[in-house]
């Protein structure tokens, strides 16, 4: 064991030392061949006979020397070594080519790192302060039939935490905003609403002060603490160090800050940086609808958990099932078909995990084309090279080398290229890590952060991906060499026929790979743009167009339910007296704005649920004439009025669906339906609209009156033809008159609104289209390098036609429809692979078929011009064919 | 004359060298092809180049080691010696080729 390891150790010094060691050997060898002669001589032999006796007992001078080299030092990498400078120095050779190969593998593996990076970021570790994010898990609720997941209630939330031997740790952090006030200055800011082992179960300590204490959640309102964040901290208090212990206004209650959270934490929401954390005790304060840490029946809350280590997923989940059905025994009145489930973070249900988890599958798939047809174009040019280098090869060849020599030699210009690809590849995914960012509309100076990283694994992944690329790269030259048949190379280059040759064959089988591949990524793009113009064409339901929309933070400025209802009131009377508006109303919540509608348990007379069914159906709380200023059309009935007030009966109108699904059809008006325990009556019947998304499909939904259900409603609707930015003005000159404390949300059309809550398609169609036209360039390249080569190859088959009365028209429709024939194969192939995997596109489709003949018509004319372009130049060329010089040559 | 010289096993030169510097003492690597040719009787046929590679081998392994020194007629030569290491390694090799000579040996008489 000793002996190799120093003989290891010194051959692997010897290269270091070559001058002084081959020296040596000179000299020893040289003493050697001297003392031999000298020996001879003493024998009684001539000087001359001497020396040849010596040489010849001695043996291949040369020979002795290249084995003792061996020996000496570590062929094997003194070999690849010299295989790097050589292949170094053919790039430099021809700047042209490597420049152009470097260039696409550039774009293929930089376009894997970049989506790689983001995969990471967003989905597998999206919070890099977190301790063990890998064992975290997202929770929510279920409803046995349903299948939304819901939101947890605080007490089935401590009664869970209660029962798990399984967790590290089970907390709560809600998502939430307010208005912060420092000074002149008013801002919205995001929070979370968060349980008190929130910074301990996630191993976050805070740099000043402290996080929040056992109990703090506990109590209704009794503990106005917040902990804020490091950007918070610098920008809006200027880095205060004694900040601890200072108060801060924040939805109207003084709060003592307690704590500061450390630099490059954002919270645990996919999407949103977080600037503040309050704990659960103070829900009621940002929270609408009162106060809920009571009452099972109100769910609000989203959760994680933290598995053991060594605990599954399905280990956790069979706990917290047992745990739920427990609970559901123990409260049938709110827990009735109710159940927990677990989710691994990339599949978070309630933050942006979820709404780009899609565009991601997609993007994994496009990127992964890409790389091929970078490799395809490379591989290609890396070809028509090994053709102009056969010579060499050839000669290389015949003066000795072996076969296993030139392919290694010719893998290791492979991986010298993708390494520069992969280098360049790096340096693009860290310039691009942030800019997924860019795609999302900023809303209301909210700020946005979407988590991204470049560590390890996606460098390894990148190193992974470069070596195949490498592989493909080497293998069709190395193959190529392993062809040569030494005897015919050494002979002149017979000339061929367009076309006909095996390697040209291999070439155009090459191209037909890329244009496939790049007619799949363009009937992509085209199927996602269609989509996405129907999604932003579609009706949701209500007058988009026509609506304004805005919010006005009476929550956050402290304002009580009976309060905020004679503010709005006053406020409606004001905003309808304004010139140009044609009707307005508060509601609680506005459509397509994320996670907006509560959901509640419903009753309905002479609907008799399934024996575990407990109907629970999604609402909204209204002014009067919502329906009117929203442009809803009520098809039946009536709408609301302001006598529907805290006096009169209590009423509610109803959307089609739900008539369908909970009165079979028949009409309700008058019929009575119960909302948390309230028995009121249907008074109209609604047309469905859409709700959260414009692509889900229609659901039951009702509306109550604002002034029945005593919540805050922030959401201010206006129905006028004004522009926005006029409004605004007119808005925040309105609400100032009556409380100069009051501020307002952006003003943006309910249009605007919709067009917001489609950005996962946008960003799609986005990142597809670039990477598409991208494809498309390559193949067009990889097109053009096929087709000038082959003309350049078949210039003596060009000269004689040309010297057979073909005149350039011919020999341009020649080339171009050999060209187009490639093209037409590689269309049908991209067809048949389009079918098979557009299907899977149906999360990200909407109101658009997989097979949608437009996409693929669109595809195809695309594909064609774009050949038509890359052909032409060559043709061209062939036309200017000397058919005298070729001839002669 | 012998019908033919024996081509030297991979191997026994190692153990050739070693022997030839133990019971030789310091020897550079002419000295050491001429002792080992005239032990021989010139049986075995040795081109004289190939004990390079080979001694380089055992330096590697710590075997030998080398020194340059003048030789006895003036010229500069590198002078090969037996490590304590090379010794036991000599031991060790010269017991497992008696071995190995005498079962061959057994075998060739017996049948």
């Amino acid at each position: 064991m000793r002996e190799l390891f120093n003989t290891i150790l010194q051959r692997a010094f010897a290269p270091f030392r070559r001058r002084q060691l081959e020296a040596d050997l000179e000299a020893e060898l040289a003493s050697h061949v001297a003392m031999a002669v000298e020996f001879n001589q003493r024998t009684g032999m001539s000087a001359a006979e001497a020396r040849r006796e010596a040489l010849r007992s001695f043996g291949g001078v040369e020979q002795v020397k290249e084995s003792y080299r061996d020996q000496r030092g570590l062929p094997m990498i003194e070999s690849a070594f010299r295989d790097v400078r050589f292949g170094l120095r053919m790039l430099r050779r021809s700047p042209g080519f490597s420049i152009i190969a470097i260039l696409c593998l550039t774009a293929g593996i930089g376009a894997n790192a970049v989506v790689f990076s983001w995969i990471e970021g967003i989905l597998f570790r999206p919070y890099p302060a977190v301790a063990h994010q890998e064992r975290l898990m997202a929770v929510t609720g279920t409803v046995r039939g349903g299948s939304d997941p819901d939101y947890i209630s605080w007490p089935d939330f401590l009664d869970l935490q209660k029962n798990c031997r399984q967790l590290d740790a089970f907390f709560v952090t809600k998502i939430t905003g307010t208005t912060l006030s420092v000074g002149e200055r008013a801002e919205s800011v995001t929070g979370s609403i968060v349980s008190a082992n929130y910074f301990d179960a996630i191993g976050v300590h805070p740099i000043l002060g402290r996080g929040f204490e056992p109990g703090e959640d506990a109590g209704r309102n009794a503990h106005p603490v917040v902990v804020i964040s490091y950007q918070l901290w610098q920008r809006r208090f200027k880095g205060d160090r004694e900040i601890v212990g200072k108060t801060q206004r924040l939805s109207g209650m003084l709060h003592t800050i307690v704590g500061v959270a450390p630099e490059g934490f954002y919270g645990t929401f996919v999407g949103w940086a977080m600037q503040f954390w309050v704990p659960a005790s103070m829900e009621e304060v940002f929270e609408e609808g009162g106060y809920k840490l009571e009452d099972r029946g109100a769910r609000w809350i989203e959760s994680y958990v933290r598995l053991k280590p060594g605990v599954t997923r399905g280990q956790a989940q069979e706990e917290i099932s047992a745990s739920a059905k427990r609970l559901e025994a123990a409260y049938p009145a709110t827990n009735r078909g109710r159940g927990v489930k677990l989710w691994p973070l990339w599949q978070t249900p309630f933050n942006n995990a979820h709404t780009l988890l899609p565009t991601f599958e997609i993007m994994l798939a496009v990127v992964v084309f890409v790389l091929l047809i970078a490799c395809a174009n490379v591989g290609n040019l890396l070809l028509v090279r090994s053709l102009a280098r056969r010579r060499e090869m050839t000669v290389r060849l015949a003066i000795g080398a072996g076969r296993r020599r030139l392919v290694k030699q010719l893998f290791t210009e492979g991986l010298i290229l993708s390494t520069f690809g992969a280098v360049g590849g790096l340096v693009v995914a860290y310039w691009c890590r942030g800019a997924l960012v860019l795609l999302f509309p900023a809303r209301g100076g909210v700020s946005m952060y979407l988590p991204n990283q470049i560590d390890w694994r996606v460098l390894g992944l990148s190193a992974g991906v470069c070596l195949v690329a490498t592989l493909l790269l080497g293998l069709v030259p190395a193959l190529q060499t392993l062809k040569i048949d030494l005897a015919g190379a050494l002979k002149a280059e017979s000339a061929g026929v367009v076309g006909s040759r095996g390697t040209a064959w291999f070439r155009s089988g090459l191209v037909l790979v890329q244009v496939s591949l790049s007619f799949v990524l363009l009937v992509g793009t085209g199927l996602l743009l269609q989509s996405l113009q129907k999604i932003r064409t579609a009706s949701p339901g209500f007058s988009s167009r026509s609506v304004l929309h805005t919010a006005v933070a009476l929550v956050s400025a402290g304002y009580d339910a009976q309060r905020a209802l004679t503010f709005e009131d006053e406020l409606i009377t004001r905003v309808k007296a304004l010139p140009g508006v044609e009707s307005a109303v508060f509601a609680r919540s506005t459509p397509m704005s994320f996670g907006s509608f509560s959901s509640t348990p419903i009753a309905v007379d002479g609907y008799q649920p399934a024996p575990d069914e407990q109907p629970t159906v999604e609402y909204n709380e209204v002014g009067p004439d919502y329906f009117l200023t929203m442009g809803i059309p009520v098809v039946s009935g009536r709408e609301f009025t302001s006598a529907d007030d805290e006096k009169a009966a209590l009423v509610a109108v109803v959307n089609e669906t739900m008539v369908a699904r909970y009165w079979s059809g028949k009409n309700p008006i008058g019929e009575r339906l119960q909302v948390k325990g309230r028995w009121m009556r249907v008074v109209g019947i609604a047309k469905d609209a859409k709700y959260e998304s414009v692509r889900e499909p229609s659901k039951p939904f009702f509306y109550v009156p604002l002034r029945q259900n005593f919540s805050v409603g922030a959401s201010l609707n206006v129905r006028t033809q004004l522009p926005p930015g006029a409004m605004a003005a007119a808005l925040t000159r309105e609400v100032q008159a009556l409380d100069p404390g009051l501020a307002i949300y952006e003003v943006i059309t309910l249009q605007e609104q919709v067009d917001r809550s489609t950005s996962a398609q946008m960003v799609a169609v986005t990142l597809v289209g670039v990477l598409g036209g991208m494809a498309l360039l390559l193949a067009a390249i990889g097109l053009y390098g096929v087709m000038s080569c082959a003309v350049s190859e078949s210039s003596r088959e060009l000269g004689l036609r040309m010297a057979l009365g073909a005149d350039a028209s011919n020999l341009l429709r020649l080339v171009i429809s050999r060209g187009l024939a490639l093209t037409v194969g590689g269309v049908l192939l991209g067809a048949v692979v389009a079918l098979g995997l557009t299907r899977s596109m149906g999360n990200l489709l909407y109101d658009v078929s997989p097979r949608d003949p437009l996409a693929f018509g669109a595809a195809l004319a695309t594909m064609i011009i774009v050949s038509l372009a890359a052909c032409f130049v060559p043709a061209w060329r062939a036309t200017r064919t000397d058919p005298a010089r070729i001839l002669r040559d | 004359m012998p019908t033919a010289k024996a081509e030297v096993l991979q191997g026994t030169l190692d153990l050739l060298v070693l022997k030839t510097l133990d019971s030789m003492g310091p020897m550079h690597g002419f000295g050491i092809a001429l002792r080992i040719q005239q032990v021989s009787e010139d049986l075995l046929k040795l081109n004289q180049g190939t004990l390079y590679p080979a001694l380089l081998r055992l330096e590697q392994r710590r075997w030998i080691s080398t020194k340059w020194g003048v030789s006895e007629n003036n010229r500069k030569a590198k002078y090969y010696s037996l490590t304590r290491a090379g010794r036991k390694q000599l031991e060790e090799e010269a017991e497992s080729w008696a071995r190995m000579s005498a079962m061959i040996n057994r075998v060739l008489e017996t049948s």
